[in-house]
């Protein structure tokens, strides 16, 4: 490899870069400074914040965020939202619930005819919007609006109620359970399935951005759509396969719903979206695209579960949640476009 | 010599609609292996049209166009590009923020592996670009940096080399110079020639007669979607292409008619003596 090393020994032009330099260059390195600046505030103010069960709670409140913040942070890179990613969840947990109480006895059943038809609305969003070439804006507010009525009215219709019925008793509900909604404990902290699921969801999404060719495929339909096509990059599939993630995720996600209580409601749901996304914007995504990392999004889930729980503990009134958020989300899209101005030019 | 081969690529009579807009018409085009064919026009003309008939990005709706003597007609980008033809868009078709060696193999991807453990190759794919960009004599700084922050003459330069390493026979160039200052313009017309004397066949697109004329070995003149003119090098004078690029007498009309207005003052300047 004697010609790299010439050329970056022999050139004058290109300062050192030092290693500063390079985590500047880091999407998610506002998130990271956030996070931090979060959970030290938090162990100073309260006394509880420290303990295991505190942050178990914490652990957990982050995980069933960041669960759906990794796709949803994957989209916003390939330059698409997806508005119906909240009532998609509720949609998941009902499908699997009903199915497995109407049909058969077996909650397994349920669960598997959960992730096709959640795959299937999904599918639907991506090629509706590939089709269509509508703002994704347009398209996933169509489907969580008809989400959103669907999940109440099939339940209505169903059950008769806004909750289904118990599935507890059924064949296989404590192994899918033990799966989506389990927990142990190590020295007196508690570490819900969840956060399992979520580690790995970041683990693979991360990998697949940055070490794959998908995830060059993502980065390039969000950052120039055009540009991608014409190179040959098969812009249509790149965002369909984006939105069958965020459908596995949802389906993750609704499961765990389901299992932890038993029944739904179906009503949930409403209003994650923005939730998921701003997590996703906060862990460094460029709200216009082709820019951002998954990890960056467990950090904007991670500041989601510690002020959401750290509030509490401090004993304010939980109302003051939404306008530190809103704070946050501003600082951090300053942050952001300030640190890619740095990278980019610096 | 033998008979000679079929030209690289040979358009004929092509005619293209943008719905009711008559985008080109009757439109012939000829690039032979290492030579540059040019084409000329003003603003409108129908240069970029023609030139996404020649990549894939458009069907033509009439003529003829045939790769290496065989008849085709193109629906996508990746047809012209499996047959050899590289293009190098006006608005350049890379993604600013990726960095430079992404953006080099974006599409064409190196990997290691099968299945689901597919993984992209980054050293090797770093170290290629490196070397391929040092072929064509770009010495870049770092091919990590995005390729947004890279000056438009040296994003045209990795542009044209990723082409050339990419195996094109054709490599096609839309107003490669139309943003850059005169330095950076001899800096993408050397590259433009060293891919010409690597063996391609080189469509170069331009509003500059002299740019065209420094490396061109074919002219062709479009004048709103029709061909305005024809030559070889042999054929004409950089005097003349200039001013029958200019429109000729129409520019000898228009200095009149500045004059009498008094806009500009009494010597029209070069190129605008009416010509044959
Ligand atoms: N997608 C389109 N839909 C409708 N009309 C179009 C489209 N693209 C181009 N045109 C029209 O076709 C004609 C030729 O356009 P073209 O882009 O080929 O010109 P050009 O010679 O490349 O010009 P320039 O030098 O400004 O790049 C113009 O009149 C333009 O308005
Ligand atoms: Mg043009």
């Amino acid at each position: 490899m004697s010609g790299p090393d010439l050329l970056s020994a022999g050139d004058e032009r290109l300062a050192p870069r030092s290693a500063v330099r390079r985590l500047m260059a880091r999407p998610e390195l506002g998130a990271l400074v956030g996070a931090v600046a979060v959970f030290l505030f938090f162990a100073v103010v309260t006394s509880t914040f420290l303990t295991p069960g505190a942050l178990g709670t914490v652990l957990y409140s982050a995980s069933t965020i960041g669960i759906m913040a990794v796709p949803v942070a994957l989209l916003m890179i390939g330059g698409e939202f997806d508005l119906s990613a909240g009532v998609l969840v509720t949609t998941a947990a009902l499908a699997s619930s009903m199915v497995s109480y109407q049909f058969t006895a077996v909650t397994w059943v349920g669960v598997g005819v959960s992730l096709v038809v959640t795959l299937g609305i999904g599918l639907f969003n991506g090629w509706v919007l590939t089709r269509t070439r509508l703002p994704s804006f347009i398209v996933t507010l169509g489907t969580f609006l008809m989400l959103t009525g669907a999940n109440l009215g099939v339940t209505q219709l169903v059950d008769g109620t806004v909750a289904t019925k118990s599935i507890a008793d059924m064949q296989g509900y404590r192994s899918c359970a033990w799966l989506f909604a389990g927990s142990f404990t190590v020295g007196g902290l508690t570490v819900r399935a969840t956060v399992w699921w979520w580690l790995g969801l970041v683990l693979v999404a991360g990998w697949l951005l940055l070490r794959t060719r998908f995830g060059n495929w993502v980065f390039a339909v969000g950052g120039d759509a055009d540009a991608a096509r014409a190179v040959g990059v098969p812009v249509g599939r790149t965002k369909i396969a984006l939105y069958l993630g965020v459908a596995l995720c949802a389906w993750i996600l609704g499961q765990h719903l389901l299992f932890s209580f038993d029944t739904v409601q179906s009503g949930e749901g409403v209003g994650n979206e923005l939730i998921y996304i701003v997590a996703a914007v906060i862990g460094g995504c460029l709200i216009t695209g082709g820019y951002g990392s998954a990890a960056g999004s467990a950090l904007g889930a991670a500041i989601f579960g510690m002020t959401s729980k750290g509030i509490v503990y401090a004993q304010w009134d939980p109302d003051w949640f939404k306008f530190f958020l809103g704070a946050m989300l501003l600082l951090a899209t300053l942050l952001n476009s300030w640190v890619r101005r740095r990278a980019e030019h610096g | 010599m033998t008979a000679p081969p079929p030209p690289l690529l040979e358009l004929s009579g092509i005619g293209k609609n943008y719905g009711s807009v008559l985008a080109l018409r009757d439109v012939g085009l000829v690039v032979e292996a290492g030579s540059i064919s040019c084409v000329l026009g003003d603003n409108g003309a129908g240069k970029s049209t023609l030139i996404k008939v020649v990549a894939g990005l458009h069907a033509h709706d009439t003529g003829s166009y045939r790769i290496s003597g065989e008849e085709v007609h193109l629906s996508s980008p990746r047809q012209a590009l499996d047959r050899g033809i590289a293009t190098v868009y006006q608005d350049l078709a890379v993604v600013p923020l990726m960095p430079v060696w992404r953006n080099f193999f974006l599409g064409s991807e190196l990997q290691r592996g099968r299945g689901p453990t597919a993984r992209l190759d980054v050293a090797a794919m770093r170290a290629t670009t490196r070397e391929a960009l040092l072929r064509m004599g770009i010495d870049l700084r770092d091919v990590d940096q995005p390729i947004g922050t890279l000056s438009g003459g040296e994003r045209q330069c990795t542009a044209i080399a990723r082409a050339v390493h990419f195996g094109a026979k054709v490599l096609v160039l839309d107003e490669p110079t139309a943003a850059l200052g005169v330095k950076q313009s001899g800096v993408v017309l050397k590259y433009v020639a060293a891919a010409r004397d690597q063996g391609l066949g080189v469509v170069l697109i331009t509003h500059n007669p002299h740019h065209a004329y420094l490396v061109g070995d074919r002219f062709l003149l479009l004048k709103r979607g029709r061909m305005a003119g024809s030559h070889t090098r042999a054929e004409i004078t950089l005097e003349q292409l200039t001013a029958e690029m200019a429109g000729g007498s129409e520019l000898a009309e228009l200095s009149h008619e500045l004059r009498r207005a008094g806009v500009v003052p009494a010597d029209p300047g070069e190129g605008t003596e009416p010509t044959t």
